[in-house]
């Protein structure tokens, strides 16, 4: 997983409630594709008109703010499906950071496996930062320091944010939480044992439809 | 010290360690696996080397990429093919029970799990799907996944997550005539908001929930997702083990009792706190519709379409006016009247025999509006034999219906089947998110029976009129 230090790019305003990640992704450009087919799609059905050109309306398109690094969103960012090709997308189309005022559950999880930092901020906040970039469309940077949990607004301000000292430290250094669960063997094994011991019906009972196997 | 909640009780026999922050590594009872999320899951463990680390807990049914057409096989959707014969290629590898297409067993992920005995009360059960909520209907601790956790659930049998906050939902009261449980939690989010769950595990109570079928309970707990709560679940109960009774995979005879002995110390303990707490009381809740492009978007079935104007906020103003614009709607008007093309019965929410009952029982001697194609799409194979034995696939036929295979279908869209751009379905499925059901396709969420009723009158219909 790549690491994450420091950010310092373009914020794109799109402050639209309850984005889905079907919105994101919709399903069209999930089932038999290939991971660049997939990050190619992100937005689609807001970034595309029916004819399949780009709608040069959509803030994704604009000059000023096209691959930006930093999506600036609304409450409950990527509610709805579990789907993970959500931050592939996203990722597919440049955004490494979301600041939102919250997120959906699943998503935010996966954002983390993904080396892409979700940043919760009021939505206050998120709408200042919003005016500051739109007042200078393009030239607007805004800077993501994980090391010091500091974002620093277009106009120099610095706004503190909170992650969890956990996700901070897998995101800096880029790590996975399978290769750190793999050296917890003997506890995974410990608590097996204690849980065949204490709820045996916990296993799945044996003959069942489909014991044969697939033909 | 405050008594532990049912949510407590099931998470802390779970944690295997603490990592601090309210982060726990949690040790997983089931792993469900379906043809997208999963089968792409399985192809990452194979890639990087990973072994699957007790293939006995695993489980892995196709579901969301096959074509639900009468007579059909895996190359119907040929897209849809290819991904059933990889997920068989890798489960025959690794050890892993899959119900393969026709065969006993096969359906939707979260219609056979509760059906066939894989998921238990008191489990945790993780799937790449967030409709994994569902088996909290049991009592299960059961959520949604991404694929790189998926992975690790199957490398491991642990998944490693943050502790949530807990709500107790109560819904107090008789069931008014019409209403179902997906009226409730409809009902519930309209009140509460797509995001009043976030970053929660909600236990669904009160005298409503003691009195639901488990089957409503498992269509409850469904829409847990579309509150914003990853879990959602419903305490154990005299009803839960006469459903798990027999069920292939469930503990049999003297482990059985044990395993009851055990699931009936769960529930929530008298001096349990929660964080939140609400209350809906039933005779407030009507038949429910959605109008808009979100949960949240839905009304009682004789209420007028929302007015933007008179939306409570900015943000909600815009996001009103942008649903009536998709979905082609005019506030103030009736919702009732609203003309519909498409019909579809259903999905992980109400696909399951109880569903198909209570919409056969509206079907049953009417005929369905010529402008309207209606769909039953059953939950299971199981599901399928079961209501062909009942003769509900001839009401069905009889009312005009097509009586299709199991599979997700037009709830997800993923095989091909969609709703026409622009065209008006009422689906018993879960999302009306835009273009959930096929690009432009507009979707009005309700039960059962609801889509049995505007399927006959060919527009958006309120079933207490029929």
């Amino acid at each position: 997983m790549d690491k994450f230090t420091r950010l310092e790019g373009v914020a794109v305003p799109f402050l639209r409630a309850n984005v889905d990640t079907d919105m994101i992704i919709p399903m069209t450009r999930l089932v038999g594709t290939t991971r660049a087919e997939i990050e190619a799609g992100c937005f689609e059905l807001l970034r595309l008109r029916r004819d399949g050109t780009e709608d040069p309306d959509c803030v994704f398109n604009q000059p000023a703010f096209r691959g930006a690094p930093i999506l600036l969103a609304g409450d409950n960012f990527g509610c709805g499906s579990s789907r993970e090709a959500a931050v592939w997308a996203l990722a597919g189309m440049g955004v490494k950071c979301v600041i939102a005022p919250s997120f959906g559950d699943i998503f935010f999880a996966n954002c983390f496996q993904n080396g892409l930092l979700p940043v919760a901020l009021p939505m206050a906040e998120i709408e200042r930062l919003a005016e500051e970039t739109r007042a200078a469309p393009g030239n607007a940077r805004v800077t993501v320091d994980l090391e010091r949990q500091v974002l620093v607004s277009p106009r120099g301000r610095e706004i503190a944010f909170a992650i969890e000292p956990r996700r901070r430290t897998a995101m800096i250094e880029g790590l996975d939480d399978i290769g750190a669960t793999m050296t917890m063997g003997a506890d995974i094994a410990a608590w097996q044992a204690r849980q065949r011991a204490e709820r045996p019906w916990m296993l799945p009972d044996g003959a069942a439809p489909g014991q044969e196997g697939p033909s | 010290m405050a008594g532990k909640t049912l949510f407590d009780k099931i998470w802390d026999r779970h944690a295997i360690a603490d990592l601090g922050d309210g982060f726990h590594l949690l040790g997983l009872d089931r792993v469900l696996v379906h043809d997208l999320s999963g089968a792409r899951a399985l192809e990452e463990v194979a890639e990087k080397g990973y072994p699957v680390a007790r293939p006995e807990l695993v489980f892995a049914t196709p579901d969301h990429a096959v074509s639900t057409k009468p007579g059909r096989t895996e190359d119907t959707f040929p897209v849809g093919g290819r991904l059933v014969r990889g997920m068989r290629r890798r489960t025959a590898a690794l050890g892993i029970r899959m119900f393969d297409l026709g065969q006993d067993g096969n359906g939707i992920v979260h219609v056979i799990g509760p059906e066939l005995g894989i998921s238990l009360p008191g489990a945790i059960i993780v799937c790449g799907d967030s409709h994994t909520c569902t088996h909290g209907g049991l009592g299960a601790l059961a959520f949604g996944i991404g694929s790189s956790e998926l992975v690790h659930a199957l490398a491991t049998q642990t998944l490693v997550q943050r502790r949530p906050r807990a709500m107790r939902l109560n819904f107090e009261g008789a069931l008014p005539v019409g209403v179902t449980a997906k009226d409730m939690i409809l009902h519930a989010i309209g009140r509460l908001g797509v995001a009043a769950g976030t970053g929660i595990a909600v236990e669904y109570a009160g005298s409503a929930i003691r009195a639901l079928p488990v089957e409503a309970r498992l269509t409850l707990c469904n829409l847990s997702i579309e509150m914003g709560a990853k879990m959602g679940m419903v305490a154990p109960d005299d009803a839960t083990y006469r459903f798990v009774a027999g069920r292939d995979f469930a503990p049999k005879g003297a482990l059985f009792e044990r395993a009851v002995a055990d699931w009936r110390t769960l529930p929530c303990d008298p001096d349990a706190v929660f964080d939140v707490e609400h209350t809906i009381h039933m005779a407030d809740v009507a038949p429910q519709i959605t109008w808009g492009t979100s949960p949240e978007h839905v009304v009682a079935i004789d209420q007028p379409i929302p007015d933007p104007a008179r939306a409570p906020d900015a943000a909600r103003r815009r996001a009103w006016a942008a649903a009536l614009e998709y979905q082609g709607l005019e506030p103030g008007k009736p919702i009732a009247g609203t003309p519909v093309d498409w019909v579809f019965i259903g999905s992980c929410t109400n696909s399951r025999i109880s569903d198909l009952r209570a919409a056969a029982a509206v079907a049953r001697g009417r005929r369905t509006s010529a402008r309207v194609t209606a769909w039953v799409v059953p939950g299971s194979e199981r599901v399928k034999k079961e209501a062909e034995a009942e003769g509900l696939d001839r009401v069905f036929r009889d009312a005009g219906f097509e009586w299709r295979e199991p599979g997700c279908s037009m709830c997800v869209a993923a095989n091909g089947e969609t709703v026409p751009p622009g065209q008006r379905s009422v689906s018993t499925s879960n999302r009306n998110f835009t273009a959930r059901q096929g690009p432009g396709a507009r979707t009005h969420l309700a039960s059962p029976a609801m889509a049995v009723a505007a399927a006959i009158a060919g527009a958006i219909a309120d079933v207490r009129s029929i």
